[in-house]
């Protein structure tokens, strides 16, 4: 078995491939692109290493079903993409939504839309992360900001997906995803694995869900349970239904098992939050370039702080809330035209006048661009 | 060092600019005590051609932005790149242009560039024979990135920022292969050299 414990130098996508390893992934199943191509390349070269297996399907479509199908086997499993495969993952991902499957799937953004900017940073996907499969479903999504977070956030999201049996989304970026870092990788401790039947398979219901957790037993194919895998609603016995009762409890069974323990999904940081007047809100690497910000304003007396949300989906809206005083400036610096700054204004509740600084040039923001706004007052 | 040590290494895709960036962050994170760093690039979507650079930041302290504002040493290999990047440079910073691919020096004062005026850049210039190093000495075109990777070792050298030995334990390190990197440690030297011998310094 090859050593895990070690530091590295390496990409934030390479960080993520080893990351998921050392949670337990033995299986990637995926099609290349950029900038999320290493991904795949580690998972090709290391998995063999530990057991596991890489495949790459005929296109995106295919490597999310093979994700799937591996993971009702019984492996943690994961897939790498950029937007343009993501997009083509949305309907097997509303699959695995549906059937309960536990994935972990990666984005690493890049501008668009369609082919958009093969090379080039953006954040256009993370509402598409929330809704970009149809029907409504909890999301779990994380943002790294740095290398060492690719490795540790690729460890929580196969903790998180094994936990609520549904996929768990990475949204990388072009920045994160290529800069190279020192990394310590490590074994990480009390890994999660998804609950496995307690009952003989002739008393085995495959989606009556333990009580507390909500969050039904899997049995693996090949292991003599029997389990009906379907994206039609269904009832207790996996079958489809009809029933008005069965689907609302199915439906509201899938929401709840996240929203309430959303809690301990949630993940943020901030800095010098105590006594700011100008609040910047950012994640993944526009975190980088705004912590900077921030902290130059600092240097020259202006009370501004900073809010990264590590988890973008549940968004940390009650911890921003709680950390905003009446009055407030806020600036949202994003590299898309606006999308988590909605979700920031629903989160202060009119407290807080909050303003998009928004980039679309394909660039990641100059720090000196997000001081010019926190030095106007935004 | 104070603050943020930042170097760019910029010319065409398939030059090895990224590689060389990669080496001088491994030489930091993995050979070097303390010494944080951040290694990025930019390039567009064609394999070889475009213009592509590649950046290292380096800080005693953890590193927020990721990519460079303003390069202490920037190493630049064709004119394209020589135009786009090197007005960046930091005010007294230093600037190693390849004296095959860059025939027009950007704001070049015959004092040696360091006046102030709009057309001035405010930086060391060198101008150093990187490719032709490469092509003519070692006979390999392809090891013009560890020329010039030599040069900037060079630099960080007397920038008391890191030990060439180091980039040469990184070199080791990269390319497993003993013949390739034997290659490679000689086109590194060769650099090494070529800075040395430069009239400027």
């Amino acid at each position: 078995m090859a050593e895990i414990n070690r530091v590295a130098f390496m990409q934030g996508n390479e960080a993520l491939a080893h990351g998921a390893i050392a949670a337990g992934c033995r299986f990637y199943g995926g099609y290349p692109i950029t900038p999320s191509t290493e991904v795949a390349e580690i998972m090709a070269y290391e998995l063999p290493k530990f057991g596991g297996k890489f495949i790459q399907m005929e296109d995106e479509i295919a490597g999310m079903a093979a994700v799937i199908g591996a993971s009702i086997a019984g492996a943690k499993t994961i897939t790498a993409t950029s937007g343009p495969g993501f997009s083509l993952k949305q309907e097997n991902l509303g699959l695995a939504y549906e059937a309960e499957i536990p994935v972990v799937v990666v984005d690493v953004m890049r501008g668009g839309p369609s082919t958009g900017l093969p090379t080039k940073v953006a954040q256009q996907d993370v509402m598409q992360a929330r809704w970009g499969s149809h029907g409504d479903h909890g999301t779990i999504a994380y943002v790294p900001s740095s290398v060492q977070e690719c490795y540790d956030l690729a460890i929580e999201a196969f903790n998180m997906s094994e936990k609520f049996r549904q996929p768990v989304l990475i949204m990388s970026d072009e920045v994160v995803g290529h800069m190279r870092e020192k990394v310590t990788l490590y074994k990480p401790e009390n890994l999660i694995e998804r609950a496995k039947p307690s009952v003989p398979p002739d008393k085995f219901v495959p989606y009556l869900a333990d009580t507390k957790t909500q969050v039904p037993e899997m049995a693996a194919f090949g292991d003599g349970y029997r389990w009906h895998v379907t994206g039609l609603t269904h009832n207790d016995w996996g079958f489809p239904t009809n029933n008005p009762k069965e689907i609302e409890k199915k439906m509201l069974r899938l929401m709840s098992k996240v929203n309430e323990c959303r809690d301990e999904i949630v993940k943020f940081e901030t800095f010098h939050m105590e006594d700011a007047e100008i609040v910047v809100v950012a994640y993944g690497s526009v975190g980088r370039s705004a912590l900077r910000a921030v902290r130059d304003a600092r240097k020259v007396g202006i009370k501004a702080g900073f809010f990264r949300p590590i988890t973008i989906w549940p968004f940390p809206d009650k911890e921003l809330e709680s950390m905003i005083k009446q009055g407030v400036s806020i600036l949202v610096p994003e590299v898309n035209c606006g999308q988590m700054v909605n979700e920031v204004e629903r989160a202060v509740h009119g407290k807080a006048k909050v303003t998009l600084q928004s980039l679309v040039n394909g660039e990641l923001f100059k720090p000196s661009e997000i001081f010019a706004r926190i030095k106007e007052g935004c | 060092m104070e603050g943020r040590y930042e170097i760019r290494i910029a010319g065409s895709g398939g030059q090895g600019v990224i590689v060389a960036t990669e080496l001088i962050g491994m030489a930091a994170a993995l050979y070097e005590k303390d010494l944080f760093v951040v290694q990025s690039q930019a390039y567009g979507p064609e394999a070889r051609g475009g213009k592509s650079k590649a950046e290292v930041v380096l800080s005693k302290e953890a590193i927020d932005y990721p990519k460079v504002i303003a390069p202490r040493l920037q190493v630049i290999l064709t004119q394209p790149a020589a135009d786009e990047f090197a007005p960046d440079t930091m005010p007294g910073g230093r600037i190693v242009y390849d004296d095959f691919f860059v025939t027009s020096i950007p704001g070049f004062s015959e004092e040696g560039g360091v006046e102030h005026s709009e057309n001035v850049i405010d930086a060391h210039t060198y101008v150093l024979p990187i490719v032709r190093t490469a092509r003519d000495k070692i006979g390999r075109e392809i090891v013009t990135n560890m020329v010039a990777l030599g040069a900037a070792g060079r630099v960080l050298e007397l920038d008391k920022v890191m030990s060439p030995d180091s980039l040469r334990k990184a070199i080791v390190n990269h390319f497993t292969d003993k013949k390739i990197a034997d290659l490679n440690i000689q086109a590194f030297n060769e650099g090494y050299a070529l800075f040395k011998e430069s009239v400027w310094l």
